[in-house]
């Protein structure tokens, strides 16, 4: 079974203090520890799973800069067999539309049974890079993935709905899935995957080479960023203060006002 | 002058400070305050090669440099000190056996110590010989075509939990150097005579093991001898030579682990109606810890990297080792400070690295004895 996955390079963010810069644009990225998208973990490691299982091959590709080689390696050193990285500065700032139209031509026509990718990245969230290279590509495909099984002629996906619902689908192969976190318990990566990696090379694409030289980034992009805000305090918002004691007995008040406390 | 790590080094990075973030955290302070570890974790470490780094892939290792083995030290030990040398400590004296041993000791112990089936303890301190180890006073006599050993060791971690430990004993105590009356002797813990004792109420790092050892008409074979008749004390300088530098970076992670709590807590820590973070007095306080880790950082990186590129520089290693140790033992204090009373109590983490930081000044060389080396080496 081929297997392609796609992997973005975001900054960790649950413990940054985030600065919008001047222009209001952008997050202030100096100081950001950068890593894997938390869902293309997931998918990274449902793939190597199912290769493990199955047979086959993985090919792991990301867009970005030198720096996104990381989650190239990383990927390898789960189990990935391939690597694939769309590296040049000038796709920075690409919307998903002109990201997808330069995986395509990296692809080159390469077929693979299964490409999975996470349902949304950490940093843009806006969740549309699977979907538009499975119509990009002619691909079946399936959203927040929470549960993947191989069956006769294709795939069982289990999507997570709203409250709690699941509901069950199965689409042919080949196809594209979009995994929800919490999809599987992904691998630590280890010395042994680490060492595997030094002799591995991975392909490299530019914008020039892909004869897409000032047709991507941010001038080539159909919406732009116009400005960032952080969300204000508002008025329906109280910080409470005081000693331990008091807060706790405050907020234990709040909340039984409220009906949460019976 | 390049001082990026390369690629492949933060990969190991990464990698190590996934695992211990994974594992460390939620069993950090049930281990601390029951004093024992879970060698699951242990085990667990092992399986993804992190164990035994520095040893040559011959012998299970990954071959690396001692560097390597100090990045992932520095984030294990920046999540938690106690398992982190909980898990790391399990090769202590491995690099002496990779650098004296016979192929045949080598190839008994070493890969089980990187695959989890097998703890190494090193064997030197003594209830009467601390800073100062030519005055051990355990004996091995040679009789006929095997070894006897008796004394008694003290401070030795993974005592009671290892499978083979190297003892540092007289064997030549007539010999006219009190530098060459010593020899390393390989012991298997499961040996008649051999025992063993927890010693219970340490200050900090109390998940991991530490006992004292009494030997008594153990007996074992004479090529159970490591290297050189006599060369012992020489052995535990090269030893330590190399040992140290995971020390530096213990202290370094540790010293990480308290920016960080500290960071975090003047940030949000109110008073004065303004956060702790936008008092000149705090902001000092923090700026001088970077600072000394950065430093700290530097130094031991540079005694790696000399040691790895076989041009060791004893008097760096020293110098490395008592400034990154004091610079955890004073982030620790200073982390406590800012968290006031809560810093006091074992709910916050800072309160267990105070308590953590302190052996670092002790272990593997007293601060005064690094500074000795120091000096030395500047004044001849």
């Amino acid at each position: 079974m081929e297997i392609l996955v796609l992997a973005k390079q975001v900054p960790e963010t649950a413990e940054a203090d985030l600065e919008i810069t001047r222009d209001g644009a952008d997050v202030e990225r100096e100081d950001l520890v950068y890593t894997i998208n938390e869902w293309d973990n997931y998918a990274v490691e449902e793939a190597v799973r199912l290769k493990e299982e199955h047979g086959g091959a993985v090919t792991v590709l990301t867009l970005g800069d030198e720096e996104a080689e990381d989650v190239l390696r990383r990927g390898l050193a789960m189990g990935c067999d391939q690597a694939i990285h769309l590296n040049d500065e000038a796709f920075l700032g690409s919307d998903p539309a002109t990201v997808v139209r330069a995986m395509v031509k990296a692809l080159g026509g390469r077929r693979f049974d299964l490409i999975l990718c996470g349902v949304q990245s950490a940093d843009q969230g806006q969740g549309q890079t699977g979907v538009l290279l499975a119509q990009a590509l002619g691909l079946p495909y399936a959203s927040l993935a929470v549960g993947l099984k191989l069956v006769e002629g294709g795939l069982v996906i289990t999507r997570e709905l709203e409250a709690n619902t699941l509901e069950e689908v199965a689409l042919p192969l080949p196809a594209l899935v979009t995994v929800q976190s919490g999809l599987n318990q992904p691998r630590y990566v280890s010395i042994m995957g680490i060492r595997k990696v030094r002799g591995m090379a991975i392909e490299g694409h530019d914008a020039e080479g892909l004869d897409l030289a000032g047709q991507v980034g941010p001038e080539a992009a159909c919406l732009a960023a116009r400005r960032l805000s952080l969300p204000e305090t508002g008025a329906g918002a109280e910080i409470l203060s005081g000693s331990l004691e008091a807060v706790c007995a405050r907020a234990a008040g709040i909340i039984r006002e409220k009906g949460g406390l019976k | 002058m390049d001082f990026n790590l390369s690629r492949e080094q933060r990969d190991i990075v990464r990698a190590a400070r996934e695992f211990a973030q994974g594992e460390f955290p939620n069993r950090a302070a049930e281990f601390d305050r029951e004093e024992r570890f879970d060698l699951g974790i242990w085990r667990k470490a092992c399986e993804l090669g992190f164990v035994g780094t520095f040893l040559p892939e011959e012998y299970g290792g990954a071959g690396m440099g001692f560097l390597e083995h100090c990045l992932i030290t520095e984030e294990f030990w920046a999540v938690d000190p106690g398992c982190g040398q909980s898990v790391l400590s399990t090769t202590f004296g491995a690099e002496m056996l990779a650098l004296f041993a016979s192929h045949e000791q080598k190839q008994h112990i070493l890969p089980g110590l990187c695959e989890g089936k097998g703890i190494l303890s090193t064997a030197i301190t003594e209830p009467d010989a601390g800073s100062d180890p030519t005055q051990a006073v355990t004996t091995a006599e040679l009789h006929g075509d095997e070894w006897v050993i008796n004394g008694a060791k003290m401070f030795i971690t993974n005592g009671t939990q290892c499978q083979n430990m190297v003892v540092f004993c007289v064997t030549d105590p007539d010999h006219p150097s009190r530098h060459q009356r010593h020899s390393f002797i390989w012991v298997e813990a499961d040996r008649p005579g051999v025992t063993a004792k927890k010693l219970h109420g340490k200050l900090g790092i109390r998940a991991n093991d530490t006992a004292e050892l009494a030997f008594n008409e153990v007996r074992v074979p004479a090529d159970h001898l490591v290297g050189v008749r006599g060369q012992g004390f020489n052995q535990v300088m090269e030893l330590f030579n190399r040992a140290r530098l995971h020390i530096c970076a213990q202290a370094v992670g540790l010293a990480r682990a308290c920016l960080e709590d500290s960071v975090r807590h003047v940030k949000a820590r109110v008073q004065f109606g303004q956060t702790l973070a936008s008092f000149q007095g705090t902001q000092f306080k923090i700026a001088e810890m970077a600072t000394r880790i950065r430093a700290s950082r530097n130094l031991y990186y540079e005694a790696a990297w000399r040691s790895d590129q076989g041009k060791m520089d004893h008097a760096l290693t020293a110098m490395a080792k008592w400034f990154s140790a004091r610079t955890a033992v004073e982030a620790a204090d200073e982390a406590v400070q800012m968290h006031g009373g809560y810093g006091y109590l074992d709910e916050y983490r800072v309160q267990r690295l105070y308590r953590d930081a302190k052996i670092l000044e002790i272990y593997e060389g007293a601060k005064e004895v690094e500074k000795l080396i120091v000096a030395r080496s500047v004044l001849g």
